[in-house]
């Protein structure tokens, strides 16, 4: 039996569920492992059984106010005692922001290999990764020692919850020091409350739009929906929205489960970021647009139209 | 100051990817700066307009990199590096890391910057894996930078948030879009670029073994994701299009 270390990431005073989805993964390394959970933060400890009810075996907290925000210093002194104190043939944590950030670090600790943003896992031991922006894939194996992988959120389901489950929630005490890197302030971001790289519906707005006022109308029709709202590159360049939103090869990479796209060609650069989404759909007056090409559904029309009515629609049936 | 600019070539992210044989077909295809470095060394040579010192250009390639470092030096580097890897088999981001590293750790170092990701491999290690062996701090995600008194005072991109963070030098960042506008190279930077120099490494040179490098992981198999078919297109009154949608997202496609 191995031991597989989940290390957790809490957001808003709760767990992203990306954290439950890495459970899974790391039963699927090895049914019969012992998945232990790992939370750090400034107070997680309230929460941490969660990790428990999706699965994990027993789940180790530390708390610290240095933990409060996230920095590479702090975390990497928690999460290498955790991992040195339980010594783990597997790791598995979400390709966050954070993810994304420490693990490399960590691999570089270990001396491992690291397969990072991974979508699925083919028997026990072969990931799947999206290359050039999901243009492409490729099939990795780590050829010995620790199995430590980042998975993209939204990709590897989760085990549904069982509230019966029980495992044991430990304080660890890890003293942080000598930090050098300050956290000066967090400026949350206003436009959505909904991360692009989670969201299962995204509504995304391209130079269609043709001004930063008029881009608001995707934010009524993503409300509606619970969705995030992206942009592509045009509509970034031309100031609409901010950089932040870029879906496409450079920019986010996305796989929701609805990817409305409103006013958009579908250059391949754009279509490298959203292209793996499970459902999609076009709106643009262009009927030669090469959106429509990759679109489930299109509806060849002006935009300014189409989408007050569609957000009714929507919120007719969400209530419904 | 020294400031030291980690670079990778790219496939034109115009390109269409071809594979065959489970091996990316790369004949024809352009190459570029991977774009997140292009802000890198754009970055770098701003720091050195304002502060002072030298920048230098170093990636692990092949020798058709050459052409890349060149352009980067037309931009306005210095002095390039090119740390050759083909006689190594299937060079993994450990690999890298310790060619870096073999590098790095005979360098003065103020700042390194280098790209968020590659729009290759997409795997974002390189940056904080080479920070960590040469015992420096990074911030990855960079949408600004100042340097004043020794300290980096950066603004990062944590999805959508922004995170400003102040860190003493040496530190390594990598950039995000947003950082700058990178500079397209003259006339004269491109002929002033040919006799910059441009020194070429290889294992024996950074004093490292083949098993020193060996790759933790393996590409197995690389293919092209099934393609899409193009879905139909709604016709009818605009009302009546809106409604179908919304009905089929719900009952067909079951989304919402």
């Amino acid at each position: 039996m191995s031991k597989q270390l989940v290390i957790g990431e809490v957001s808003d005073g709760g767990f992203r569920n990306v954290s439950f989805e890495a459970i899974a993964a790391a039963k699927q390394l090895d049914e019969s492992a012992e998945v232990v959970g790992v939370v750090i933060g400034e107070s997680v400890a309230s929460i941490a059984e969660e990790m428990v009810k999706y699965g994990a075996d027993r789940v180790i907290t530390v708390e610290s106010d240095k933990l409060k925000e996230y920095t590479p210093e702090a975390y990497s002194q928690v999460l290498m005692e955790v991992i040195e104190k339980e010594s783990p043939e597997g790791i598995v944590m979400g390709h966050t922001y954070i993810g994304r950030d420490i693990a490399p670090k960590l691999a570089s600790k270990l001396g491992s290999g690291l397969v990072s943003d991974v979508t699925a896992i083919e028997g026990s031991s072969q990931f799947i990764r999206p290359i050039y922006s999901g243009k492409a894939f490729e099939k990795v194996e780590i050829e010995e020692g620790l199995q430590f992988i980042t998975i993209r959120p939204n990709n590897i389901p989760a085990l549904e919850k069982d509230e019966g489950r029980n495992g044991n929630v430990e304080a660890l005490d890890v003293e942080v020091k000598d930090l050098q890197m300050i956290i000066k302030d967090v400026v949350k971001n206003t436009t959505s409350g909904v991360d692009l790289s989670e969201a299962s519906i995204i509504v995304s707005g391209g130079r269609g739009l043709k001004s930063m006022e008029n881009f608001k109308i995707l934010d009524e029709l993503a409300e509606v929906l619970g969705a995030a709202v992206g942009a592509s590159r045009g509509a970034c360049d031309a100031e609409y929205c901010d950089y932040a939103l870029q879906i496409g090869q450079t920019g986010k990479v996305v796989t929701p489960d609805l990817y409305i796209a409103v006013g958009l060609s579908g250059a391949i650069q754009h279509v490298a970021g959203m292209s793996n989404s499970k459902v999609i759909v076009a709106i643009n007056k262009d009927p030669e647009a090469e959106i429509f090409q990759i679109a489930d559904y299109g509806i060849v029309g002006d935009l300014f139209d189409i989408v007050p009515k569609l957000t009714e629609e929507f919120r007719k049936a969400v209530v419904s | 100051m020294n400031i030291f600019v980690i670079m990778k070539r790219t496939f034109d992210t115009e390109e269409k990817i071809q594979i065959e044989n489970g091996e990316v077909v790369e004949d024809g295809a352009e190459f570029i700066i991977n774009p997140y470095d292009e802000y890198a060394v754009e970055e770098a040579i701003q720091l050195k307009e304002e502060h002072g010192g030298e920048v230098t250009v170093v990636s692990v390639g092949d020798e058709e990199t050459e052409k890349q470092i060149r352009t980067a030096l037309a931009m306005g580097a210095d002095k390039g590096v090119l740390i050759e890897d083909e006689e190594i088999d299937g060079a993994d981001t450990f690999t890298v890391q310790e060619l870096l590293k073999a590098y790095f750790k005979e360098q003065e170092v103020d700042i390194i910057l280098g790209g968020n990701i590659a729009v290759d491999g997409g795997s974002g290690q390189i940056g904080p894996r080479l920070a960590d062996q040469l015992g420096i701090n990074y911030v990855t995600s960079v949408t600004d930078l100042k340097i004043e008194d020794g300290t980096a005072k950066i603004e990062k991109d944590a999805e959508g948030d922004q995170i400003m963070i102040e860190v003493p030098l040496p530190v390594l960042i990598t950039a995000q879009q947003g950082l700058n506008e990178p500079r397209y190279p003259s006339l004269p930077g491109i002929m002033k670029a040919k006799k910059k120099p441009l020194e070429t490494l290889d294992l024996d040179d950074l004093d490292l073994d083949e098993e020193d490098v060996e790759p933790k992981t393996k590409t197995v198999d690389r293919y092209l994701p099934p393609e899409k078919q193009a879905g139909r297109k709604l016709e009818g009154e605009l009302d009546e299009q809106v409604a179908e949608l919304v009905s089929l997202l719900k009952n067909e496609a079951k989304v919402i």
